[in-house]
């Protein structure tokens, strides 16, 4: 032991001696160290931001949505002004009814309105839906209560209103109780909801949704005040949709369950929609799986650019020690003629490429574990001279703004392991070479 | 009279390709304890392969050479590093101190490479010592080579030649670098190490140096030409 010490310190010696050179050689080996472990650290935060967004989405739901065929298909099928698709109020009957696994369904429906209050106005999403609807989105109420089962069925003129829509229509007033506009309708406000994040988009079937600008009305009262027909009027012209639903949420007893149900769910509607394919199924356990590929093709893909870097790292050691070589034949003849045997040499050398090594990834592991503050220092950097305003609220722009880099720790050893692994590596030639010097000629050597 | 070295018909032939350089061809000589010896002879003489022969760091091609009991032309490569380091001590002409070790440090570079890698303890380091101020450089123990004029230099390796208590001592030149003045502070110190009884095997092409030795060898082609004894060798009581 006191040995090892004793070859440690000596190597130490050496290396002090080229002070910048050693730091320099080491620079390399700390920046693949930093970068593997900053790599997989992103990328873990990735994919632990794609698994709270589908969490939130419910990995037991199964979410079944109206999608507007293509324009093509849509003309040779139906010949009337009035483009007429998406799901029916038969489907969430079928579903609801035949398969024995879902334990709940939520349908929803979804229209653009204007909403009024005296004399403000604002363009809001009005959301007809049923009581489970704030549970499976996450949402909290901030006050008041959401819509009831009581409600459904008197067909009762009541909305639940988002923060957003509850600031700008009612800036010095309690919403609670006071009456809006929504289209030709009067509603009463029974309650208001709490700020709850965006959710991004997903595997593309899934568009972003933004929940702070929304108004909740029951979609029993929505079916009956406004019908399926949708009219819209966009820059002089005029379209005309007709859907019974946008989206039914089924919830699934669990989670082993959820796939087969989801394949039922596919197979039912693929009957009752025989002509078109006007609804998308998007499973949340299916693309949870899918982020957890993802993932790893982005660690595989990231660990190998940063280790790339490592190598590069181990060439600069191995160039280094081989020019020290050189430059200290005349040492290692006097080491060998003292009575150094090769063995020495080579363990002499070997130390100082894996001291070298073994700090360099030390320091890289330290820099490794200060990545999180490093990205907010991209992001900052991002967000003030890269991105403007506008794109910083994109899509790519809100992931990439809301990553946050989950160090592995599983990944420090490893890096650690691979940066001396390098210095053994990349030492072992040049201290082989030194070793194999005839003591006789490196005693001569200038 | 107990020998500290022997060498017999000794012969080092290096095989360029096209010719074969005899560099050594037969030589023959008894170095008993307590001797010091000069080698002397032009360049091309054979004197240096002498040296490196003597000094371990090499093999003969033919021939013996006893030391310590032991004959070093059999020995394999280990074994020759462990023969240098128990049984030589070298003093190089450039002295050869390593530049990143003080000269406590620099004294202590044979025990390093000890058979069976033996701590540095205490004993050691106080050994280190003495021989630090037996050479009269018991003041600066921390200096590094750079900060040391040639002479103390010198005394730098010869107190590291001694550490490992060796049975000969090989000098190249040892004054080959040095200012007259130096030049004898080194001899004396020679001469004093000889005169405790270690055997010093010296190669120098200087005859003032020579004549201050016991016994002269000088070499020419390979063979040697004349053996002047000066003073019989005392080995030490």
């Amino acid at each position: 032991m006191s040995r090892i010490i004793r070859i440690v310190r000596l190597a130490l010696k050496s290396l002090m001696l080229h002070k910048l050179r050693s730091g320099l050689t080491m620079l390399g080996i700390v920046f693949g160290v930093f970068s593997v472990i900053a790599m997989l650290a992103i990328g873990e935060g990735a994919s632990a931001q794609a698994q709270k967004q589908v969490l939130e989405l419910g990995a037991t739901n199964v979410i079944v949505r109206s999608v507007k065929p293509p324009h093509e298909v849509t003309q040779s099928s139906t010949r009337s002004r009035v483009l007429q698709y998406g799901l029916l109020r038969s489907d969430y009957k079928i579903l609801t009814e035949t398969l024995p696994t879902i334990t709940s369904a939520a349908p929803i429906r979804e229209v653009d309105r204007e909403i009024r209050y005296l004399k403000e106005a604002m363009n809001a999403r009005v959301v007809g839906c049923t009581a489970d609807y704030l549970d499976m989105n996450h949402l909290t109420l901030s006050q008041g209560r959401f819509l009831t089962g009581s409600d459904q069925q008197k067909l009762l003129n009541v909305a639940v209103i988002a923060n957003e829509v509850a600031n700008s229509l009612f800036k010095f007033e309690d919403p609670l109780g006071k009456s809006i506009r929504i289209g030709a309708m009067f509603y009463t406000v029974v309650g208001v909801t709490k700020d709850r994040t965006a959710s991004a988009a997903i595997g593309g079937s899934l568009s972003g949704q933004d929940y702070n600008k929304d108004v909740y009305i029951p979609i029993k009262t929505l079916q009956a005040r406004e019908g399926d027909l949708d009219i819209k009027n966009q820059a002089g012209s005029m379209t005309a949709e007709h859907i019974e639903l946008n989206q039914i949420t089924l919830r699934v007893n669990n989670k082993d369950s959820v796939l087969p149900t989801a394949q039922a769910i596919r197979e039912t509607l693929d009957q009752s929609h025989p002509r078109t394919k006007d609804y998308a199924v998007v499973v949340p356990l299916e693309l949870l799986k899918q982020a957890e590929q993802i993932r790893m093709i982005f660690n595989v893909v990231l660990g190998s650019i940063a280790a790339i870097s490592l190598v590069v790292g181990g060439i600069g050691i191995m160039n280094i020690m081989l020019a020290t070589v050189t430059e200290r034949t005349r040492e290692i003849g006097v080491r060998r003629a003292l009575g150094a045997r090769q063995r020495d040499i080579i363990e002499q050398f070997l130390t100082e490429t894996i001291v070298l090594a073994g700090s360099g990834g030390m320091i890289g592991v330290i820099f490794g574990l200060l990545t999180p503050i490093t990205f907010l220092g991209i992001q900052w950097f991002v967000q003030n001279f890269v991105m403007e305003g506008s794109s910083a609220g994109s899509e790519v722009g809100r992931m990439f703004f809301d990553l946050q880099p989950q160090i592995a720790f599983w990944s420090l050893p490893v890096a650690f392991g691979i940066s001396v692994t390098i210095g053994i590596i990349s030492g072992i030639y040049p201290a082989i070479s030194a070793a194999r010097l005839d003591p006789i000629e490196a005693l001569r050597h200038e | 009279m107990k020998l500290a070295a022997q060498v017999v018909d000794l012969t080092k032939f290096y095989d360029l390709g096209s010719v074969v350089v005899k560099a050594l061809k037969g030589v023959s000589t008894d170095f008993p304890e307590g001797d010091f010896v000069a080698i002397m002879g032009s360049s091309g003489s054979g004197k240096s392969t002498m040296l490196n022969l003597l000094g371990a760091l090499d093999r003969p091609t033919s021939g013996q050479y006893i030391l310590g009991g032991r004959d070093v032309s059999t020995l394999d490569d280990d074994e020759l590093s462990e023969m240098r380091n128990d049984m030589i001590g070298f003093i190089f002409q450039s002295f050869n101190l390593i530049s990143q070790y003080t000269v406590l440090e620099n004294i202590e570079v044979p025990l390093l490479y000890r058979a069976g890698y033996p701590a540095i303890g205490r004993v050691e380091r106080e050994w280190c010592m003495e021989l630090a101020r037996m050479v009269g450089l018991g003041d600066r123990m921390d200096h590094r080579p750079f900060q040391l004029s040639g002479g103390q230099q010198q005394r730098v390796s010869i107190a590291r030649a001694l550490v490992n208590d060796p049975q000969i001592i090989l000098a190249d030149e040892p004054t080959g670098n040095l200012d007259s003045a130096t030049e004898a502070e080194i001899m004396d110190i020679l001469h004093n190490l000889n005169s405790e009884g270690r055997t010093i095997i010296m190669v120098t092409h200087e005859p003032g140096i020579a004549k201050q030795t016991k016994r002269q060898i000088v070499m020419k082609d390979g063979l040697i030409e004349s053996e002047t004894i000066l003073q019989q060798a005392v080995p030490a009581s």
